[in-house]
Parts: structure tokens; sequence; C-alpha cells
């Protein structure tokens, strides 16, 4: 074969047994599910749902397997809107900042 | 959004007060803050998307699956263009993705996956399960169908054909699972009853007749 | 890419087997594979356009394609896949 296989493009792989365990949605997982349709649709097009899979694609290896599939979504989510100029890295991690340091002094 | 909120529904989301947050608990906040404060989307937005994705679920398929089971013209309609179809329910479904609607039968038996992410009929059926947006079966569902039913305790008949769906682009896909056995005569409420979401994704088939 | 579909239902056609540049929604497993175009489903955006921003034009026909199910063993089973593959990764076979 000519083409190589992408660290995402696993159908074929024989990867072990599946995990069928099922939790209902946590509140952090439905808001970001809520954000990604949201930026994707038609009235807010910040980019397409094409875009975030391949954000996903761009991942290491390292972050592709261990991030838990919501956190995918949601940094890749962060990279488009970055790349996209809606949000800066510096204004998020500035957010980010505050955030943490409110949550180290308590509420 | 405070976690105090109260919500309307019986089943309230898993809080995540448990212990401090993690970083990506405090990335989604500060995303979200920061697209409200510029006006790219609203809490009120935030919020009504999680509901309108929270009251798809899979009994919406299933009404649709006992529908095909009963009325021909519906049927018809279904397998022609399944868009149109489920509309007639009252259920809208987005122009894209398109919905194709796969029919198991004697000796043909589909399961649908997305081999490249987690592409899912998620406007008829809900969000799709963590097992179909895992590494395993996304990878392995192609390679060896036969003993990834199994792990659902799915074993069909040595000659069936199992046609594997691989949800690669803007086709979206519903199985309609043959319909049980001893059901003769049964109503639809009755006959939905019948039809898990697995039985939808072909993972499963529908739950036979109860005495 | 004319907007003529290159393939009817009932044709052989053979994956093309190349790299892909940036986003592709043909997965390995099937590059390079011959298939049988079973019906087509409409003319989309292409989707590596998408991914980076572009209007994604001209739309591209959409093949649901069946393939041959090969197993563990590298040998073809009674299963198939279905897959549906953008006409720009499609090739006749011979």
């Amino acid at each position: 074969m000519t083409s190589t296989r992408a660290m995402h493009d696993i159908g074929g792989l024989d990867l072990g047994p599946i995990d069928r365990s099922e939790h209902p949605r946590t509140l952090h997982e439905l808001r970001v599910d809520a954000i990604l349709i949201l930026l994707t649709s038609p009235a807010c097009g910040a980019f397409k749902v094409d875009a975030l899979r391949r954000a996903i694609e761009e991942f290491s290896q390292v972050d592709y397997d261990h991030l838990p599939y919501y956190d995918r979504w949601l940094q890749a989510l962060t990279n488009l809107l970055i790349e996209q100029h809606v949000l800066s890295r510096g204004e998020i991690d500035a957010r980010v900042a505050a955030i943490t340091a409110e949550a180290a002094h308590g509420h | 959004m405070s976690p105090h909120d109260h919500h309307d529904h019986d089943h309230s989301p898993i809080e995540d007060g448990q212990g401090p947050p993690g970083p990506f608990q405090i990335l989604e906040r500060a995303v979200r803050e920061l697209l409200i404060e510029k006006g790219v989307l609203s809490a009120e937005q935030i919020q009504r998307q999680i509901e309108n994705q929270e009251g798809r679920t899979p009994e919406l398929g299933a009404g649709v699956i006992a529908r095909a089971w009963t009325d021909p013209a519906f049927h018809a309609e279904l397998m022609e263009d399944a868009r149109a179809a489920v509309a007639k329910l009252g259920i809208t479904i987005p122009d894209a993705p398109e919905l194709i609607a796969l029919e198991n039968q004697d000796g043909l038996h589909h399961v649908v996956a997305c081999t490249l992410c987690s592409c899912y009929p998620r406007m008829l059926l809900g969000v799709p399960p963590a097992w179909y947006k895992s590494k395993a079966y996304r990878a392995r569902v192609v390679l060896d169908p036969r003993s990834v039913l199994a792990e659902f305790g799915l074993t069909l008949p040595e000659d069936t054909r199992i046609r594997v769906v691989d949800s690669t682009a803007d086709l979206r896909y519903l199985v309609i699972p043959r319909r049980p056995t001893g059901t003769e005569g049964w109503d639809m409420e009755r006959l939905a009853g019948l039809v898990t979401r697995d039985s939808m994704i072909g993972t499963g088939l529908a739950l036979p007749a109860a005495e | 890419m004319g907007i003529e579909p290159r393939f009817e239902p009932g044709a052989c056609v053979r994956v093309a087997d190349r790299q892909p540049q940036g986003h592709c929604r043909t997965p390995f497993y099937l590059r390079g594979r011959n298939g049988e175009v079973i019906s087509l489903a409409g003319r989309f955006h292409d989707p590596a356009q998408l991914a980076q921003h572009r209007p994604g034009l001209p739309k591209l026909t959409l093949y649901r394609v069946r393939f041959a199910h090969i197993g563990l063993d590298g040998r073809t089973t009674q299963n198939e896949i279905m897959a549906d593959i953008y006409e720009d990764w499609l090739e006749s076979a011979p």
C-alpha cells in the first residue's frame, strides 16, 4: 500500500475487549456537547464539524489515546476558536488562571 | 450556569461537584464564560441545546420502527426517504446529514459504526453510548463483526450475512430490527417497547414478545 | 470533478490508495480495495476543504459502496462492509 494509517483511523485494528459500561452524562459533558453543536450550527457558523474532526486528528498520539472523549472535543473546539480568532490564547489562559486561583482559595 | 440551578426534568445529570475541578472542567468554564461575554453564545442557548439534545432518546427511534412494522406505506417511505418519513411523525432532522434506514432480513443483519470518529443518528436516537465511540468498537467491528456481536451477547445463525455499515460521510444510519414473532395484532406502543437502542444500531435484536 | 456522476449503481470501483492531504473520510482499511457501487447518495461539500474553513466547492458525489469483508485470516468471509466514499477517492476497477 502507498498510504499510511493516520492515528485516528483505526478501523480494522484488533484493539481488545469493548467496555460496555454506561453512565449518564455529566454536566461538564453536556455543556461541551452543547457548545460544539452550537458553534458548528449554521446560526453561529464559527467552524464546521469537519474542522473539529480535523483538529482532533492533529492531536499527538498520547493525547488522542488518553484524553477522554469529551475532553478531546473540548480541546479541539478551543484550538479552533483560537485558529478562527474568536478567542485568543492569552485571554483563555488568563481566565483559566483566574478560575484556578478561585478554586484554590475556595468559593 | 451555577451547579445549584434546579432542573425541571426527573433525571438531573451527574453533578461535577465532587472534589476540585480538573483542568478540563476549568477550561470548559473559561471558554464558555468568554463566549458568553463576547456574545458568541448565550447561557440560555446552551441550556436550550442541552435540553433539546436530552429530549432525543431511543424512544423516538423505537416509535419509528413500530410504525414501520405495522404500516406498509410508512415502511416504504422510510426505505425511500427516511428523513421525510420521520418528519411526518413530527421528528425533524436537519438537512445534513442524511438519514438512511437499513432493514434486517432473514439471513441479513446490519450493524452500524463510525470507524473514524463517532457519527451517529443523534437527532433520532439521542447521543451514542460510550462503547459506540470507543476505539475497541470502532476498530474491531469491521475486523471481526461476529466476535464483536458475541460480546454484546448476540449470536446470529451461522449462515447469516453481517453487513457492517461504516458511517464515513454525510449519511447516518438507522437499523430496522426484525419484528419479533408472536406480536401479531400488537399496537404500536406495545411494539415500540420491544425496540431497544442496541437493536437500532445492530448490536442487539428487538426484545422477544413476553408471555 | 464534473457535475455528472462518474459511476452508476453496479459499477465496479477501486478505492484510491494515496496519502491524504489533511482531513480525509476514506478509511485506511478500505484504500486500494475493490467494491461495488450500490447507490448514489447525493452531492456534498468536500469535507477536506470544510475542515480548513474553505467552502468545499465544487460539491462531490457521494457513493454507497459495498466491499467483501476480509476476516482475521486474510480470507473473505460471508460478511460485507458498506461505506460512503466521495467520488474523488474512487477509480474505475479493472
